[in-house]
């Protein structure tokens, strides 16, 4: 299938007091119609503001996308006008947010915020807006959706803001749904029916969806297809089953390592990954995870190794064959 | 194994009044956080206090270390009730127990150095003096894997997850039984939770230490506890040993939440049926009658609106309360 969306070589940095922060350092991904892809990694990878930088929602300054393209139906998010953009954002490519408090205005009713896309993307009056309003809210798994058009955010429960946000992002049927760590705030038992509720409305609806999270039990039962992030690079991407089974980055290896899981009855030590990430003062010229990685070897403290195909439709930045020891290349 | 019985609580209940006025001040009501826990901790195991937030687990941690006195209860630590003691007696008893904070940013005085806050304790207790504490905290920064020289630093010079080091240095100084341990990796990322984990692991080892761990991530708590309490809106519904609660759950909560937790597989999330509970936690002001889960709940019958189902074993050290769990 035609890939909907394409990233090449992005890069995105911040100005701070210390110096410049190198947050995304050249990601490149496709997403292809009706996908589902996870982007997974630990805060401050670059994973939010990778999503960010491609909708144009980094605060510039002090952040400044600096390189790369992202081409949606022929054209470059980036280069695109601010009327342009804001013609897709919201319309046809809708965002989640983790916190579900602060994302809406606390001020207006739940009715009004949901109705706006409506109203400024498709032109509805605030009648007709009103009432597919009330028909998303229903789909969403509001109860009495009609009567709740008129309370305010604070009346309801982190679960069901949660579900507003997803009917508000769906309102104008985008073909792109980024969901930036929607279930971290939920209990979860309430994470569970938000899942729950993405995968059902992804098989009615059938658009593409971009899950951002440091969790990787739910992209195993979400994605399709998986991104791994470490500061400010994709490490490793492949189909969800190949990473699983057969991780090939160290850093991915470590992660999966390092989660105990429900199911598993012998106790076995967990695998720590020693050290901290990065804080990126410069671009690295070596392998970002060579300080904490156990497989390094020289090559990896001269020359930050690029994705390399390791297997069918599967690629890590790594120059050690971890499974033999071997260099890739 | 003969085991020893470290922590007795029964019938632990601590509600917090709802007041309102301002000149004649009135209860209004209650929010009963924890209503009636009985359970033993026996010495040296680890025991996992699961639920979700606002059940009244870390309201549990609190009141049994009574940070929170409780309404009504006994908590008997070593054989003594703590719920009775007062002033002198219950610092003296403190020693033998401590707690691991969820935040390790907000539980470390900023202006204190880290030495200092390592050595606060031996000196209120008057173990050592200034001088001793010295020598007493590096071996403590040692032995929860930080560098001795870096007694002098301050709390905001440590990353999160040597942060929670040196809040576990702390709990350790006093060579406490018991440490209740309430979420004290959720604030960390993934891999630094593993590094205090497997440390936590290390020194209940070396010391025997018995620990209360309360958190939310039933695959993390699966880890590393031996027995699992279950809470739901301030009860316990369900206490078993690890390998039994998690193959044979009884409870219907206990059942939803663990087909709730997401496995890192996709192969096995693929198998899966997940059980997805309707509605949300009801307030714990106004609890459901009898059972509290039954607004939730798949099975619910008439009895479990009139009767508070009766906390019972139903095996070997296999506790639980429901009206419909045959003995």
């Amino acid at each position: 299938m035609a890939d909907l969306l394409n990233v090449q070589g992005l890069e995105t940095q911040f100005r701070t007091r210390e110096g410049i922060v190198h947050a995304v350092n050249g990601v490149s991904f496709s997403l292809k119609e009706g996908e589902t892809l996870g982007i997974v990694g630990e805060s401050g990878c670059g994973k939010s503001v990778t999503v960010m930088s491609m909708l144009r929602l980094i605060p510039m300054p002090p952040g400044k996308v600096t390189a790369g393209t992202a081409m949606y139906q022929g054209k470059d998010l980036l280069k695109m006008s601010n009327e342009e953009m804001r013609q897709v954002r919201g319309a046809q490519i809708a965002m989640i947010f983790q916190d579900p408090m602060t994302s809406f205005n606390p001020v207006l009713t739940i009715g009004r915020q949901v109705a706006e896309p409506l109203e400024t993307h498709m032109g509805m009056s605030r009648k007709q807006a009103y009432a597919r309003v009330a028909e998303m809210l229903s789909l969403v798994g509001i109860p009495n959706a009609k009567e709740r058009l008129n309370d305010y955010p604070h009346q309801f429960s982190g679960g069901m803001r949660q579900r507003v946000m997803i009917a508000m992002a769906l309102t104008c049927n985008p073909q792109i749904l980024i969901a930036d760590e929607p279930t971290t705030a939920l209990d979860v038992t309430i994470q569970a029916q938000i899942v729950d509720l993405v995968k059902r409305l992804r098989d009615e609806l059938g658009m593409a969806i971009i899950w951002i999270t440091h969790d990787l039990g739910i992209v195993a039962g979400l994605a399709e297809r998986v991104n791994v992030m470490y500061a400010g690079y994709v490490i490793e991407t492949a189909q969800v089953k190949p990473l699983y089974a057969n991780p090939q980055h160290p850093y991915t290896i470590g992660l999966l390592g390092s989660l105990p899981r429900v199911d598993q009855r012998e106790r076995r030590r967990l695998i720590s990954i020693e050290g901290l990430p990065p804080v990126l003062y410069q671009k690295p010229t070596l392998c970002p995870f060579a300080p904490r990685c156990v497989y390094k070897v020289e090559r990896c403290m001269q020359e930050n190794p690029p994705l390399m195909q390791v297997g069918p439709d599967h690629f890590a930045a790594c120059w050690v064959d971890t499974a033999t020891g071997r260099m890739r290349a | 194994m003969t085991k020893e019985v470290l922590l007795k609580v029964e019938g632990l209940v601590k509600h917090f009044p709802i007041v309102k006025g301002s000149l004649v001040r009135r209860q209004v009501g209650a929010v009963k956080a924890v209503d009636g826990l009985t359970f033993n901790v026996y010495r040296g195991e680890t025991l996992g206090l699961v639920g979700e937030s606002g059940c009244g687990k870390s309201t549990t941690g609190r009141a049994i270390l009574q940070l929170h006195r409780p309404t009504a209860g006994v908590v008997e630590f070593e054989g003594k009730d703590l719920v009775r003691m007062k002033g002198e007696e219950l610092r003296h008893m403190r020693r033998r127990m401590q707690m691991i904070f969820q935040d390790p940013y907000a539980s470390l005085n900023p202006r204190m150095t880290v030495g200092e806050i390592i050595g606060e304790p031996l000196i209120v207790h008057g173990i050592m003096t200034k001088k001793e504490a010295e020598n007493r905290v590096e071996e403590l920064l040692a032995l929860v894997g930080l560098n001795p020289a870096y007694a002098n630093r301050y709390p905001h010079e440590f990353s999160g997850g040597q942060r929670q080091r040196v809040g576990v240095a702390r709990a350790l100084a006093l060579q406490p039984a018991l440490i209740v341990c309430d979420e004290p990796i959720s604030a960390l990322d993934v891999s630094i939770q593993a590094q205090v984990v497997n440390l936590l692991e290390d020194l209940q080892g070396q010391f025997g230490l018995t620990y209360l761990f309360i958190a939310h991530d039933l695959s993390m708590v699966r880890h590393i506890s031996n027995r699992i309490a279950v809470m739901y809106l301030g009860v316990m519904v369900e206490l078993a040993d690890r390998d039994e609660l998690y193959t044979n759950a009884l409870h219907p909560y206990t059942q939803a939440l663990l087909s709730a937790v997401p496995i890192p597989d996709p192969v096995a999330e693929e198998k899966r049926r997940r059980q997805i509970l309707q509605g949300e936690i009801p307030s714990p002001i106004n609890p459901p009658s009898g059972c509290r889960f039954r607004t939730r709940c798949p099975l619910a019958a008439d009895i479990c609106a009139q009767e508070r189902p009766a906390w019972r074993e139903v095996g070997t050290e296999h506790f639980v309360a429901c009206h419909m769990v045959k003995a």
